[in-house]
């Protein structure tokens, strides 16, 4: 679409005198991305008179890294000096900046393009009001960090004084504006300051649960124990005399746990005193039809529902069951995985303010579009009523996906008009009210024929749900792997009805799936008297594409992370004493293709120590930030033997049991790997997100390579539950 | 009640009950919130300072418990954040979400004062009550060997 509209600058605009590089621009420039409103550079780039820049960063940060890594692709096609460069978190508003969510490990693929082409749109607009002062071509012109220059008359004038003319010229068409050849790339690709690291080694107050406005109270929000029961009465009078209580009252809830439980709000004039008072709280719950729900009765429907035959088909190629009656060998084996918690370290909060109708929020959502949404059908409040502020957050992991924090501020500081609220659970909250990680129940039968190649599959998967309707998080794709590698393959499912809340967490479904699926590749490798890498390159076969849209699965690029993980791991040329072993295992998930070593060692105690991780991945062109990126690998290494040994929740008369970090524990620095080797191979692919596809291999690596040490498969999580524990 | 403590070498008096946590004083009624609140129960080290230079965990340590005593936190670590340990969590990138990252370096910091060039396993002592939820525990390790290094550095300068 030809760009006709005018730019024009907001000089005026901002107390320190910067000015708003930008302006309108046509419809139909939202790169890649449904109609909307057009998205303007000026959104994103501020230059002042001083050749200072501000960029803003628009999507939440939670530790993956991405207030630095999104304003470094606008600032490397703007060619930038990164120390020139400040920036500034956005506030919700997804008309002007485009989707602002941070989960799928999407939001670098789902910038990448857009913003590289608001970088190239700024650069153009400065290097064309240089071309105007000068009254020379555009083409013979050149930037660099921060300043346009003009080789052949030796002209050079910085950004600053460029900003003010840019700004009245016509618009560039982000969908037409030249981008940068990758060669040339200055900041993507190099580990540059991260944006809030001396701010957090300081201890300066960036983080959501810092947040705090004049006059503010805090308050807690005690829910059922039992999933979606409700409160039918409490002493709120007895609370009310207790020291710094401003008030107590019951919340009816909206029946969905996602949005708006039932429950008690304590407000008091510091959090303190409202989290004390509740211990003084007494409630009559109806816990509802969940209170029965627990995971020993799961466990035992589930063994039940194995013996039966699956409810339903969810994949079924070849003849499954013929080829498992004529392989060579076969191998049946069960496995469990239990549900398990985020626990993130910031415990759920968020600060609201209601007053003259209008509703703030300053809250640490991974969506906070969809916490509006929430809050305006929770409220009843219009959309255009509420301001979302986005703040820094003490990890996220998927559970900031929901916004259930979000909702009951938004419901408490309601009842406050004019009085702003600081919502914040305690762990015991945050553990017991989460959307966990659905567990889950694999019987596994696989045949090979008498060369040793895998050419049977079937799994019945118990899983959670209704009928067909898997609850969140816990369902298994048609595509996944092996899927399309083994000609004769079925998939079938059972669900088990359950009241807990299920949601994402880092890498949902594949951190279950892929400790299942690798694990179980490996008891048929050993079945099959094959080298397990070297049976795992055969089931790849040729480096192709195999499947179409969204089953489409590169067998070339996952040959090549694991054939670079094999020779970077010495794998099977190194001698290792006894009660040491190496396993692997790859997955493919989020855009991403993994593949991981673990070398282990088990002593007679069942002690397992996790000498080294080796991982390759390939997330494609470009790794923007490495420093970053290895951080994520490395840390999702360190997740997933959290989830491997010791995390499970358990459910007993439809409540959480545990309660905290002694019940759900998580490997601390002397159970850490002393050694992670983390490489990227860098693909002809956009460049995708990094926060989940490292997680999911290394589990299956980890149990693979205890079986290699040991001899004892695990086939059931956590490994404490199998006599395991760390060194 | 008032009661009196130092917090990073200054006086302060605060009236709150005496089993109010030294985290909540610190946090909601100095205006300090370096010091991070995880899990209330002494279990994940987000909230530690130092007491008289010893690591405590200020979730679980009454402010009655410090009453007459010095408080340090991370906001009063060193003069512009440039402790030898801040520094080697800049150069190697330690956090992610960085929440506990407070918690880690006072810990840290505390051992290095005892233990000049403490040892992997003597590290790894030390920082067990440290829960790092993103997994950042390889560069915790290696920021405080050159913490370490950048302090015996520095002896070694002022001593030439």
């Amino acid at each position: 679409m030809k760009s006709t509209r005018r730019f024009f600058l907001q000089v005026s605009a901002g107390a320190t005198g910067s000015l708003v590089l930008g302006g309108g621009i046509a419809q139909a420039q939202r790169p890649g991305r449904p109609a909307g409103p057009p998205i303007l550079p000026s959104a994103f780039i501020q230059i002042a008179p001083t050749g200072m820049v501000t960029l803003t960063a628009k999507n939440p940060e939670m530790g993956q890294g991405i207030k630095t890594a999104l304003p470094m692709i606008i600032a490397d096609e703007l060619d930038l000096d990164w120390k020139m460069v400040t920036v500034v978190q956005a506030d919700l508003n997804e008309a002007k900046y485009g989707s602002q969510s941070a989960g799928g490990s999407r939001s670098t693929p789902n910038n990448w393009d857009l913003l590289r082409r608001v970088g190239a749109a700024g650069r153009l607009m400065l290097v064309t009001a240089a071309a105007e002062a000068w009254s020379v071509p555009v083409a013979e012109l050149s930037t660099e960090l921060g300043r346009v220059h003009h080789k052949a008359s030796g002209r050079s004038v910085g950004y600053g004084e460029l900003a003010a003319t840019a700004a009245t010229l016509p618009a560039p068409d982000l969908n037409k504006v030249k981008l940068k050849d990758p060669k040339d790339y200055k900041l993507i690709g190099k580990s540059l300051p991260i944006v809030d690291l001396p701010a957090m080694v300081s201890g300066k107050p960036i983080y959501s649960i810092d947040f705090k406005l004049p006059g503010m109270l805090y308050a807690t929000f005690e829910k059922c124990p039992v999933f979606n029961g409700k409160a039918v009465s409490a002493n709120l009078d007895e609370i009310k005399a207790l020291p710094g209580i401003k008030t107590a009252f019951l919340v009816e809830g909206n029946g969905d746990v996602s949005s708006l439980a039932s429950g008690v709000a304590i407000v008091a004039s510091k959090w303190w005193y409202a989290n004390e008072a509740r211990k003084k709280l007494k409630v009559e719950w109806n816990e509802g039809p969940n209170a029965t729900h627990s995971t020993a009765a799961y466990n035992a429907k589930a063994q039940e529902l194995f013996a039966q035959k699956p409810a339903f088909s969810i994949r079924k190629d070849g003849d499954p069951e013929a080829a498992l009656a004529a392989a060579a060998k076969t191998v049946d084996a069960k496995y469990t995985f239990p549900f398990i918690s985020h626990a993130q370290l910031e415990p759920g909060n968020c600060t609201a303010k209601f007053e003259n109708g209008k509703l703030e929020l300053w809250a640490p959502s991974q969506t906070p579009g969809r916490g509006l949404q929430m809050a305006s059908q929770a409220l009843g409040l219009p959309p255009a009523d509420i301001t979302v502020h986005q703040l820094r957050t003490g990890g996220g992991f998927g559970r900031r996906l929901a916004n259930d924090y979000l909702v009951e501020a938004a419901w408490i500081a309601k009842q406050l008009p004019g009085t702003p609220v600081k919502l914040l659970w305690n762990r015991e909250d945050d553990m017991r009210h989460d959307f966990y990680r659905p567990g889950g129940y694999q019987h596994m039968r696989g045949g090979v024929d008498a060369a040793g190649k895998l050419v049977a599959w079937h799994d019945h998967f118990v899983s959670f749900g209704e009928g067909d309707k898997f609850v969140s998080s816990s369902n298994i794709a048609p595509g996944e792997f092996p899927a399309q590698f083994v000609p004769n393959f079925g998939v079938e499912a059972t669900l088990i009805p359950t009241g807990v809340p299920t949601g994402p967490l880092r890498a949902p479904r594949s951190n279950s799936l892929a400790w299942v699926i690798h694990s179980f590749i490996d008891e048929l490798a050993h079945a099959a008297g094959k080298d397990p890498v070297q049976f795992r390159l055969d089931l790849l076969g040729e480096p192709r594409v195999v499947g179409k849209g969204m089953e489409a699965y590169n067998a070339g690029r996952m040959r090549a992370v694991l054939e670079s993980v094999a020779e970077r791991s010495g794998w099977g040329k190194r001698k290792l004493p006894k009660g040491r072993g190496m396993g692997v295992g790859f997955h493919y998930s989020h855009s991403g293709y993994f593949a991981e070593v673990a070398e282990v060692s088990v002593d007679a105690q069942n002690r397992v120590k996790v000498h080294k991780v080796w991982a390759v991945g390939d997330v494609g062109s470009q790794i923007i930030h490495p420093s970053s990126a290895a951080n994520q690998v490395e840390g999702a290494i360190i997740d997933g033997l959290s989830e491997l040994m010791n995390q499970e929740i358990t459910i007993a008369k439809g409540r959480t049991v545990q309660s905290n970090y002694h019940q759900h524990q998580a490997v601390r620095m002397k159970q850490a790997p002393p050694e992670i080797d983390v490489h990227f191979i860098k693909s002809d692919n956009p460049p995708t997100g990094l926060g989940e596809p490292p997680l999911p291999p290394l589990l299956p690596a980890v149990s693979n390579a205890i079986f290699a040490a040991c001899g004892k498969r695990v086939r059931t999580l956590p490994l404490v539950k199998e006599g395991f524990r760390w060194a | 009640m008032a009661i009196r403590l130092n917090v990073n070498g200054k006086p302060v008096s605060v009236d709150v009950p005496a089993n109010m946590p030294l985290l909540w004083v610190l946090r909601d009624e100095l205006e300090q919130c370096g010091t991070k609140f995880g899990c209330g129960a002494g279990l994940c080290g987000a909230c530690t300072v130092h007491q008289d230079g010893v690591p405590v965990r200020s979730c679980v340590t009454p402010v009655s418990a410090v009453a007459g005593k010095s408080v340090t936190t991370i906001e009063g670590l060193s003069p512009n954040a440039n402790h030898p340990l801040q520094q080697a969590w800049l150069e190697f990138d330690v956090p992610q979400c960085g929440y506990c990252q407070a918690g880690q370096i006072m810990t840290a910091a505390a051992l290095l004062e005892k233990n000049p060039k403490p040892t992997d396993a003597e590290i790894d002592a030390a920082m067990d009550g440290n829960l790092c939820r993103c997994g950042t525990y390889t560069r915790i390790r290696k920021a405080i060997h050159r913490a370490a290094e950048l302090t015996r550095a520095a002896k070694t300068n002022r001593e030439e």
